[in-house]
């Protein structure tokens, strides 16, 4: 008898209780609340800014100079250039010494020895310093330090002592997302290439390197759009705001997030609406950047 | 093709054509290269060992594999067998921990000698892998890509053109030399990772199991592609597959996983012979239990 009655109960599938499928129904629910959350205040962020600046947005808003005194023709141009230029140059300096530090320490660093493990860590470290020590540090080695290489004005507020201290800033992170690249071309590629009596130098170059590039390429693009939005380390090193004249290499500069942080600063409202429309140009800089590197990412990434 | 004239497979013999220059001027009168009853040897081992970070993988083995010849390591996993073939061009140089004791004679020069390049000796002795490796790019770059290193002269379609064919692989492939390498299948891959391995004229290639990821009807292509290439190449494989050593192999080496105290193990020859005798009259007990299937 009892024997038959395990026997039936073991091919009985029990129903769910409705405790169990409310508890499911209420931890689903509270996940999206959170997610809710956060989207609705960037919603609000966005439709608010857009709300305010898009009546200033214009060609000639992109084409004139900023203007304290006349905001109704004040616009841009000196601070979307200084923020071009910067990107650019700051991709010049991060690129090659990032990748190149990612190669030594994944093709050719020992992990078993002390130094190695250490720089690891620091890496690691120095992309979470918050920036504006890397500002404090951009000021006394880079504008007032000795340092003035080549003498192109770094040594003085500049855009390119700017760019470098940007380029220290988003340097660690260039390092650490070019090394997961690298990391993800599997060993059989470079046995492959070994086995053919390649050199390590040529494995690398010619077999590790392209198959890490389109990773390599998209944590830079990243890398950059941290970079663009920074503005304390960019005010430590003495960037301008209601610049009248056109950055220059070794020439005082401003940039978008400057000249949005001193907009907002002046008393007069409409100031906040110029904000406001610089806001959206820098945002629609950003949503480029990032679409290229997910672009980049979906096209070019190697399936291994 | 004609097959190569003496001069050239001294050069493919030689390790490096400078820094070795005392034992090439050997092979060049051909003292060297001593034709015995057992024919010549591309490669003789003595009391080599290795270890990885201290612990022996594969312990004391001597012996000589001759030339042009098929031969095949077997023996249940652990033995070692991997090991010693990736001792042979080098391969173990990548792993930082891995130490060889014992000498590598390749045609009577020391492989392990302090000026060899790992580099020169991988450009005579080629490599196939457990798992193929194409590189990601299109099939004639595949193949151009060990030439183009080693700085060879000479119209690079001919070169291409030429390992394709050795590898039984041109008339699948030569409408679309340009797609993308990955698009082959499994068999094809392996096929080209062999037909690249041959355009840098290797003299030795080394195979791990490069059967070991591929059905059966693919294996069968390979198989018959070994035999079609050892009167050109001294072959060496390493399988699990029995089948395959009898099938294609003249000389077979067997070995064993000895149990040492604290469970410890460590790879050892047991026996190598003629594939016949491995297979039906071995000497070693433990030889007979492995090939008829008993264990491993």
């Amino acid at each position: 008898m009892a024997v038959a009655e395990t026997d039936i109960a073991r091919k009985v599938v029990q129903r769910a209780s409705s405790g169990e499928r409310s508890r499911d129904l209420l931890f689903r629910s509270s996940l999206m609340l959170c997610l809710f959350i956060a989207v609705i205040f960037l919603g609000v962020l966005l439709v608010d800014v857009a709300a305010d600046g898009v009546g200033f947005l214009s060609l000639e808003f992109l084409t004139s100079f900023p203007s304290r005194i006349d905001p109704q023709s004040s616009g841009i141009q000196s601070a979307l250039l200084g923020t071009l230029y910067l990107m650019g140059l700051c991709a010049l300096f991060i690129v090659p010494i990032g990748v190149a530090s990612a190669v030594y320490l994944e093709e050719y660093a020992d992990n078993e020895r002390w130094y190695n493990r250490l720089i690891e860590v620091n890496i690691q470290n120095l992309a979470s310093v918050p920036s504006v020590v890397y500002g404090i540090l951009g000021l006394a080695f880079i504008v007032r330090g000795p340092i003035d290489i080549f003498g192109l004005g770094v040594g003085q507020p500049t855009l390119l002592a700017g760019a470098l201290t940007l380029g220290l800033l988003v340097l660690p992170v260039v390092i650490i997302v070019s090394r997961e690249a690298i990391r993800a071309v599997p060993p059989s590629i470079r046995e492959g290439s070994l086995a053919l009596g390649a050199t390590q130098w040529q494995t690398i170059w010619k077999q590790v390197l392209p198959g890490a590039l389109p990773g390599v390429a998209t944590g830079v693009i990243l890398a950059l759009s941290r970079a663009i939005g920074e503005t304390a380390p960019l005010i430590l090193v003495g960037a301008a705001a209601f610049q009248r004249f056109n950055p220059t290499l070794d020439g005082q500069f401003s940039a978008l997030p400057i000249q949005i942080f001193n907009n907002v600063g002046e008393p007069a409202g409409v100031f906040r609406d110029l904000a406001a429309a610089t806001i959206i140009v820098l945002l629609v800089i950003l949503l480029l950047m990032n679409s290229a590197a997910i672009m980049l990412r979906n096209r070019y990434e190697q399936k291994w | 093709m004609e097959r190569t004239t003496p001069a050239r497979d001294d050069a493919r013999n030689d390790v490096s054509t400078r820094d070795l220059s005392p034992r090439a001027g050997e092979h060049a009168d051909g003292s060297a290269a001593k034709p015995d009853a057992e024919g010549t040897a591309v490669f003789r081992l003595e009391g080599v060992s290795v270890a990885y970070g201290g612990v022996t993988a594969v312990d004391e083995v001597t012996f000589a594999l001759r030339e042009h010849e098929i031969t095949a390591f077997i023996g249940p996993s652990g033995c070692g067998k991997s090991t010693l073939i990736r001792c042979l061009n080098r391969m173990n140089d990548l792993i930082p921990s891995a130490s060889v004791h014992g000498s590598v004679l390749y045609h009577d020069q020391d492989l392990y000698a302090d000026d060899v390049d790992p580099v020169q000796v991988r450009k005579r002795i080629g490599m196939v892998f457990q798992k193929p490796n194409p590189f990601p790019k299109s099939i004639f770059e595949n193949i151009a890509f060990g030439p183009r290193v080693l700085g060879m002269k000479g119209d690079m379609s001919e070169i291409v053109e030429g390992a394709l064919r050795k590898a039984a692989l041109w008339d699948e492939v030569k409408d679309r030399l340009k797609t993308n390498a990955f698009g082959m299948s499994g068999g094809q891959q392996q096929r080209l990772c062999i037909a690249r391995t041959m355009a840098i004229e290797p003299d030795v290639i080394l195979m791990d199991e490069p059967c070991s990821a591929l059905d059966p009807i693919s294996t069968g292509a390979i198989e018959e592609l070994m035999l079609d290439l050892k009167d050109r190449y001294s072959i060496i494989i390493v399988t699990h597959n029995m089948q395959q050593a009898a099938r294609v192999s003249d000389r077979t080496a067997f070995f064993n996983v000895d149990k040492l105290e604290a469970g410890k193990r460590v790879g050892k020859l047991v026996e190598f012979a003629a594939t016949e005798k491995i297979f039906t009259t071995p000497d070693d007990k433990r030889t007979e239990a492995y090939v008829t299937g008993k264990f491993g």
